[in-house]
């Protein structure tokens, strides 16, 4: 009996005719033994999710096929297995978890059901001895109180919790090869620190083998064992965490490893342009009392002061839920802020009448999150960009000819502006979005997650971007995000929110080596990779 | 969920209002007069107005509705101007056979179109799904009458299978009923099942691209029961929107097929009623009419709750 779980030799899967290359893979080979985490790592489009699903068996239909390599189940090779033979692999010998544990899981089954779900596809147990087993599965992912979770629908639970579910469901019959697909990118990053803690936990106690898949090298320095590293459909580097961590070969993992932002940064000057945005005491209450007085109030913010100054980034950090993008939001007057003033300049807009708000609405701009759908996929990136000009009154050549200069600005060729935006890969929409907020002449531009989409290369390339042009028009950054590496990069100064509260404050340089609430000291504790000192080599 | 329930219904006592004033309304300002009517063609104008002061047609509008609104109060839909019998009597006669033939259309067209609709979209792109969506859409343009005389030709006419004519009870002779109803149920049916065979198979389509579908086949489920369990499970609210307003819609479409067959429906009832002009009967069948649109809106909503535990309300 070989200790290999799983090994894959030489695969190759052809990608459907039309895509940019001829193989999503290609002659990829990967072992994962008992009891070890193998991480693959790679961005976009590296092949690494494609790999891990042609394990499982569960390419979509027709579009990718295998078409040379074997992979072996503990010998078996399931690429020649019968979909029944796989129906029984699945979830026994081999299981799965994925990105997205709000999506992953049935919406409108209870969670137990889900995890029971799997015992009785596979085993013959009567219905008391399957709760009892899921039960005990669920105590073993430290779920509190595992019997009311376990009558729980998944939109009940937390994002964290969902996933321990997920985790729960693929480990209840002990497979020996556990399939993670970026099981943590989707979550806080205290979430983030406890299930890979769990994972690595559960892993060494029950001998699974582990291919773990993840574009973070935070991520890896945290967990892997060895290191697989995937470059458009190949591997270009493998070897011990330790060795491709600290000696990395290949040109490529060099790039990658030196693009991860350090979570020591330099001392910079204060800057000391004139105040271009100002807050005090904003609050932002929803859903407050209803007809009946029944409805939940949640206290989005509260009491947050703050002041960029002209050529100043302030980042706002902290987890989902903590209000930053409410912030943000009441800032651009998206929302309308319950109380408290947000003073541009020597105006408060706070309660500025839609019509009196109007003439300083170009002043504030926002890039989004996901730039995959803060552009109209119908209109043309240059209708999108010159929308916001010929609102405010400028001739539709003159707009044009602006939207020329800074499509050139942001990096892209001016001929861009007639193509739609599902031309462009997801780093060159954000330029375009960034664009579009620099089309209005913006004091203030806030980035709301804008790089936390990308590809951690490209991500670097957005920065720099950002910084770029925060200098040459002079603005007021307001740089929201969830991942201290970034924001430890950008800043000047920053901002710790949690749950509507704004808990520290300070130069970025002393909130990273001098964290004083306990809040922010815990999110640097959890920050992945934390003791390897990314960064610093490159 | 009670609050629901006691909301909607409270909410039902406005619509209702404003129903039957539009009703009463419309009704009176169409050119035509039950007096001429009943009186028949060689009257002369002095008997048309006694009949109509019999009838108090000549009263003032007002002094009608406040009149007739009085009655409702009282749970009484009046009386029929040409049967002199009680609008309730005759709603109670012909109610049977339209629930009837609106509830067996609706079964046979769940039955074959949500199966259909998971078909369809699990072999979406190949030649069974387009053979289903052109079958749908033939179902689709076919008028009822037409489809419904060539079944009676056929079935009926050419090879005597059926009875082309009339309705039995079920509760007093069931394989009779299951004889004079197969026809009807099948001339309704066939928009209801092109309709919900579309719906199934965009809503199953769209759930079966989800993350949970993939969780599913990752567990070792079997095909059937990632469809049926999990995304069927997932793409019914749309489908339930769609059979409700097709019940609401069925117990009015009933009037033509009810013609076609020659069953002594609602859909006789009412036609009968406006070209006679009776009153009382076209304003008590669309007071139903609209009531039962109601109650099926608020079954809607409900089977909502128990179809996705995140609705409430």
């Amino acid at each position: 009996m070989t200790d290999l779980a799983l090994d894959v030799r030489g695969l190759t899967v052809r990608l459907p005719a039309g895509a940019d290359r001829a193989h999503a893979v290609e002659e990829v080979s990967i072992q994962v033994r008992r009891g070890e985490i193998v991480c693959i790592v790679g961005e976009s489009g590296s092949g690494k999710s494609v790999t891990a699903f042609t394990v499982m068996g569960l390419l979509p239909k027709g579009d990718l096929v295998p078409t040379a390599g074997e992979v072996l189940l503990e010998g078996e090779d399931v690429l020649k297995a019968a979909p029944a033979r796989l129906r029984e692999l699945r979830g026994t010998r081999m299981a799965m978890i994925f990105q997205e544990p709000m999506t992953a899981l049935n919406p409108v089954v209870t969670v137990g059901d889900q995890i029971d779900e799997v015992l009785r596809i596979h085993t013959s147990l009567g219905p008391a001895e399957r709760r009892a087993k899921a039960l005990d599965i669920m105590g073993a992912i430290r779920l509190p109180d595992p019997e009311r979770i376990y009558a729980s629908y998944p939109h009940q639970l937390s994002g964290g919790q969902r996933q321990r579910i997920m985790i729960a469901a693929a480990m209840v019959l002990d497979p020996h090869l556990l399939i993670a697909d970026e099981p943590t990118t989707a979550l806080d990053v205290t979430t983030q620190a406890q299930i890979l803690a769990l994972i690595r936990d559960l892993q060494a106690r029950r001998g699974t083998g582990v291919l773990f898949i993840t574009h973070d090298f935070g991520v890896v320095a945290e967990i892997a064992d060895r290191v697989v590293v995937m470059q458009r459909g190949r591997v270009v580097e493998e070897g011990p965490a330790e060795e491709v961590l600290r000696r990395p070969r290949h040109d490529y993992t060099r790039m990658l490893i030196g693009a991860v932002p350090g979570l020591d940064p330099e001392p910079r000057e204060p800057v000391a342009g004139p105040v271009a945005l100002e807050t005090q005491a904003l609050d932002k209450t929803y859903g407050a009392g209803g007809l009946f007085g029944r409805g939940r109030v949640v206290r989005a913010a509260t009491d947050v002061h703050l002041q960029v100054r002209r050529g100043e980034t302030l980042g706002i950090v902290g987890e989902s839920g903590s209000g930053k993008t409410t912030v943000a939001r009441c800032i651009a007057r998206l929302v309308d802020p319950t109380s408290g003033a947000i003073r541009l300049g020597d105006v408060d807009i706070a309660r500025l009448p839609e019509r009196r708000l109007r003439p300083h609405r170009r002043r504030v701009q926002i890039v989004f999150q996901d730039p995959y759908r803060s552009l109209n996929p119908r209109r043309t990136v240059g209708a999108s960009v010159i929308e916001g000009p010929m609102n405010f009154g400028l001739a539709r050549d003159a707009a044009l000819a602006r939207a020329r200069q800074l499509m050139e600005l942001v990096g892209l060729s001016p001929d861009a502006l007639e193509r739609y935006p599902h031309q462009f890969s997801g780093g060159q929409r954000q330029r375009i979005a960034i664009a579009r907020a620099l089309a209005m002449e913006p004091e203030i531009l806030i980035a709301d997650e804008a790089v936390s989409a990308l590809d951690v290369s490209v991500q670097a390339q957005v920065l720099d971007l950002l910084d770029d042009v925060k200098r040459r028009f002079d603005l007021a950054l307001l740089f929201i995000t969830h991942d201290l590496r970034v924001a430890a990069q950008i800043c000047d100064r920053i901002m710790v929110m949690e749950r509507g509260l704004v808990v520290e404050a300070g130069p970025t340089h002393r909130v990273f080596t001098a964290p004083e609430h306990p809040y922010t000291r815990a999110l640097l504790a959890a920050a992945p990779g934390r003791g390897f000192g990314f960064g610093r080599a490159a | 969920m009670l609050l629901l329930v006691l909301r909607r219904v409270l909410a039902t006592v406005p619509v209702m209002a404003v129903v039957a004033l539009v009703v009463f309304l419309m009704i009176r300002l169409t050119p035509g007069d039950p007096a001429a009517v009943l009186a028949g063609d060689n009257a002369t104008l002095d008997q048309i107005q006694r009949i109509r002061a019999n009838l108090g047609l000549d009263e003032p509008l007002w002094h009608q509705f406040a009149a007739w609104v009085g009655q409702l109060a009282r749970g009484d839909l009046g009386t029929s101007i040409f049967t002199q019998l009680p609008v309730t009597t005759l709603i109670g006669q012909r109610v049977e056979p339209t629930l009837m033939l609106a509830l067996t259309t609706m079964v046979f067209s769940i039955l074959v179109a949500v199966p259909l609709g998971v078909l369809a979209a699990w072999k979406a792109g190949t030649w069974i799904d387009r053979l289903i969506m052109v079958v749908a859409v033939v179902a689709f343009s076919f008028p009822v009458f037409v489809l419904g005389y060539l079944l009676v030709y056929q079935f009926g006419i050419s090879l005597r299978w059926l009875p082309t004519q009339g309705y039995r009870s079920p509760f007093a002779d069931p394989w009779g009923f299951v004889r004079h109803m197969t026809l009807p149920a099948l001339a309704l049916s066939s928009i209801y099942i092109a309709l919900i065979t579309r719906i199934t198979r965009a809503s199953v389509l769209e759930v079966l691209g989800e993350d949970y579908i993939r969780t599913a086949r990752a567990k070792g489920q079997t095909e059937a029961k990632v469809l049926f369990r999990h995304a069927l499970g997932n793409a019914a609210v749309p489908i339930v929107t769609i059979v409700g307003i097709g019940v609401a819609l069925l117990i009015g479409g009933a009037v033509v097929t009810e013609t076609v067959f020659n069953i002594p429906g609602l859909g006789r009832l009412v036609v009968d009623a406006i070209l006679r002009r009776d009153y009382p009967i076209i304003q008590g069948l669309i007071l139903v009419f609209s009531l039962v649109y109601i109650l099926i809106n608020l079954l809607i909503d409900i089977a909502y709750t128990a179809l996705d535990p995140r609705i409430r309300y």
